[in-house]
């Protein structure tokens, strides 16, 4: 019988089977960062001062608190400082290759392992975090880990795990005019809901996935843990190759054709079946944003704010109820009329070369609302640098926007960049979950083409709600 | 992990039940970015008093700690076998232990034997009368002995072997080294690594 793509990948890491026990397997690629690594590298330095198996395989960088102004400067909050002195002491005594604050190579850890072409297809890829399912979009089986298990592949270089369930996620049909990627995953997170994916690595296909770019594709896989799902893939096709290509650490020559061969074989067989099936008309989809303080709260732009009476349930009334009041929004209300105080573009779902020119056609010849704070952080220095190049800054910095340097920033508030207590957000980020961004605060998840249109007019709008700019 | 067969060192009578994980370490120490180091939040509160058990000089340098029914309930914190672990204790009897606090102390190689209440108020008396007193915990036997005393404790089967062979999940995994090693060789050559190229 035919395999799906995750079981390929799967298969060609069992490092060991034995009935009864979990399977061991083999981790290509494994991405480190400050927060989520301190105990487990204490941990090997109390186990007899166990070694790093593959330093060669294993690569930090920060990202989760460092702030993205004043970079060079000592970190100002002592708690943070603590983490990523940590993190470069333990790269050192142990012989992992770090990228600091200040490398041309640092970022966020989900954009920083594509863009040096670590991430290639078959390959399994952790990381102690949830957002790690990024890296699904090269068709790796990529998800995220906690503490223990950092430990674990630190020293071993595997993981003992049990097989996922496999669902597909058929998007067919062309997406209309102004629908992004990050509009399908809210689409398909809304559809399925938050816990719908539990147990189950989800492969994106058809013909709308196709379609995407290798970004809208890293957007697409990234949220994948919003639905519940340990994992989304994405058959590597001609798109991914040529993304690949040239790449600091693709394969060259006859390693690249060897490489090629080999990832032609990944694809999901005709015969294959998955446990679980669902199914979405591209044509159908528009511009979609959350309402609410979970994921699954998301609606077309172009809904209001739903009502109690809305709710499928007795659970659902109290979750509508709840959100509606933490987020100070009235049932029936018009999604159009929500205002927002900040619009926050960047994050690991979005914060790639795309989609800061996504932002910046939008805001080009336009400028931010008075009432609006924007903030636009680079994923990484390296999209910092293309964006430079590409003249975004000047189309940012000329429309009132703020341009910092890279980081997860507001997507996760671990850093000084925060909401205040009430303050609402347009965010290209991932969890509009209560305090994620501040205390208090409160998120509506965007795509980066309403986040631009939004911080023009100040509420929430797609860009074909804006008037064209003049011609001089 | 070193490996448990059996283990001997004097005892601390902890007269109280329901100590939950909050008691034995407080939120405030949780920030803390390493997983060592913890010995001074272990019942931080508590050992304010002067009259805590702990703080009795006749207790010093104890290794089992005998407490009460309901040890380790509430919060899943790990920090909280960890804090026990940097104080010097080797071993936690009591009548009953939370699930949560269980797991975690298997997994990081303190050992939690359940013994019968009587067993407990036994050991109790024996230690108050005599702080000195040697108590043994025999994983091999699944013994506990002190003085006169002699009895059975229970734990999980795969804790036992897996703390008999001084094995923590890694140290399982390790047991397949020559596996993984098999398996390293036969990667594809093209496969990425994460050295930075110059």
């Amino acid at each position: 019988m035919g395999r799906t793509l995750a079981e390929k990948v799967w298969d060609d890491h069992v490092v060991r089977r034995a009935t009864g026990e979990p399977d061991l397997l083999y981790i290509d690629l494994h991405l480190v960062h400050e927060v989520t690594s301190p105990q487990a590298f204490d941990g090997l330095r109390h186990a007899h001062h166990r070694p790093v198996r593959r330093t060669d395989l294993t690569l930090a960088t920060e990202d989760h608190n460092v702030p993205t102004i004043d970079i060079l400067q000592p970190i100002a909050d002592p708690v943070s400082k603590a983490q990523v002195d940590a993190l470069r002491h333990n790269c050192e005594e142990f012989g992992v290759p770090v990228y600091s604050l200040g490398s041309v190579d640092q970022g966020i850890v989900h954009v920083v392992g594509p863009q040096l072409g670590l991430t290639q297809p078959g390959m399994t890829v952790v990381c102690g975090d949830s957002h790690t399912s990024t890296h699904g979009a090269f068709g790796a089986l990529a998800f995220g880990i906690g503490t223990s298990e950092v430990e674990h592949v630190l020293a071993t270089q595997t993981l003992p795990l049990k097989p996922f369930k496999t669902m597909a996620v058929t998007v067919d049909g062309a997406l209309p005019e102004g629908v992004t990627a990050k509009d399908v995953i809210l689409a398909v997170i809304a559809k399925i809901g938050t816990g719908g994916g539990q147990g189950y690595v989800l492969e994106y296909r058809g013909s709308a996935i196709e379609g995407l770019s290798m970004e809208g594709r890293m957007t697409l896989c990234n949220m994948s843990i919003e639905a519940g799902a340990r994992a989304g893939m994405i058959a590597p096709d001609d798109t991914t190759f040529a993304y690949l290509k040239g790449r600091t650490h693709a394969p060259t020559g006859a390693d690249w054709d060897a490489a090629v061969e080999y990832w032609h074989t990944l694809p999901t067989d005709p015969d294959a079946t998955f446990d679980a099936e669902v199914v979405i008309d591209a044509s159908t989809l528009t511009p979609f944003v959350t309402w609410g303080t979970n994921p699954g709260q998301g609606l077309p732009l172009s809904a209001s704010v739903p009502t109690p009476d809305d709710a499928r349930d007795e659970v659902d009334r109290v979750a509508i109820e709840r959100a509606i009041e933490y987020m100070g929004l009235t049932p029936g209300m018009p999604l159009r009329d929500i205002t927002v105080d900040t619009v926050f573009v960047g994050s690991c779902t979005n914060g790639r070369i795309e989609d800061l020119r996504a932002v910046a056609e939008i805001l080009e010849g336009r400028t931010v609302a008075d009432s609006v704070r924007m903030l636009v952080v680079p994923g990484s220095v390296r999209v910092k640098q293309q964006a430079e190049e590409e003249g975004l800054d000047k189309v940012f910095l000329n429309a009132g926007a703020e341009w910092r340097e890279a980081g997860c920033s507001m997507c996760l508030a671990m850093n000084p960049d925060k909401l205040a207590p009430g303050e609402r957000s347009a965010s290209t980020s991932n969890r509009n979950f209560e305090g994620r961004q501040g205390p208090g605060g409160r998120t509506h998840l965007v795509s980066p083409a309403v986040a631009a249109a939004t911080a023009v007019t100040g509420h929430l709008s797609a860009p074909a709600d804006l008037s064209p700019v003049a011609t001089a | 992990m070193e490996k448990f067969i059996v283990h001997t060192g004097t005892a601390v009578p902890l007269r109280r039940s329901n100590v939950d994980t909050d008691q034995i370490i407080p939120a405030e120490y949780l920030k803390r970015i390493t997983r060592h180091g913890f010995e001074d939040g272990l019942f931080s509160a508590w050992r304010k008093d002067p009259a805590f058990v702990l703080n009795q000089p006749h207790y010093e340098g104890a290794t089992v700690l005998v407490a009460g029914p309901d040890f380790g309930t509430g919060s899943s914190r790990e920090h909280a076998v960890w804090a026990l672990q940097d104080y010097g204790f080797a071993v936690v009897l009591s009548s009953r232990f939370a699930d949560i606090f269980r797991g975690n102390s298997g997994k990081g190689g303190l050992l939690s034997a359940q013994v019968d209440q009587e067993v407990i108020e036994a050991l109790w008396a024996a230690i108050e009368a005599d702080p000195s007193l040697d108590v043994t915990v025999d994983l091999e036997r699944r013994e506990v002995r002190a003085g006169d005393l002699v009895a059975e404790f229970d734990v999980d089967d795969y804790v036992r072997w897996r703390l008999m062979e001084g094995l923590d999940d890694i140290g399982i995994t390790l047991q397949h080294a020559d596996d993984i090693a098999v398996f390293e060789a036969s990667r594809p050559s093209w496969k990425p690594t994460t050295t930075p190229v110059i």
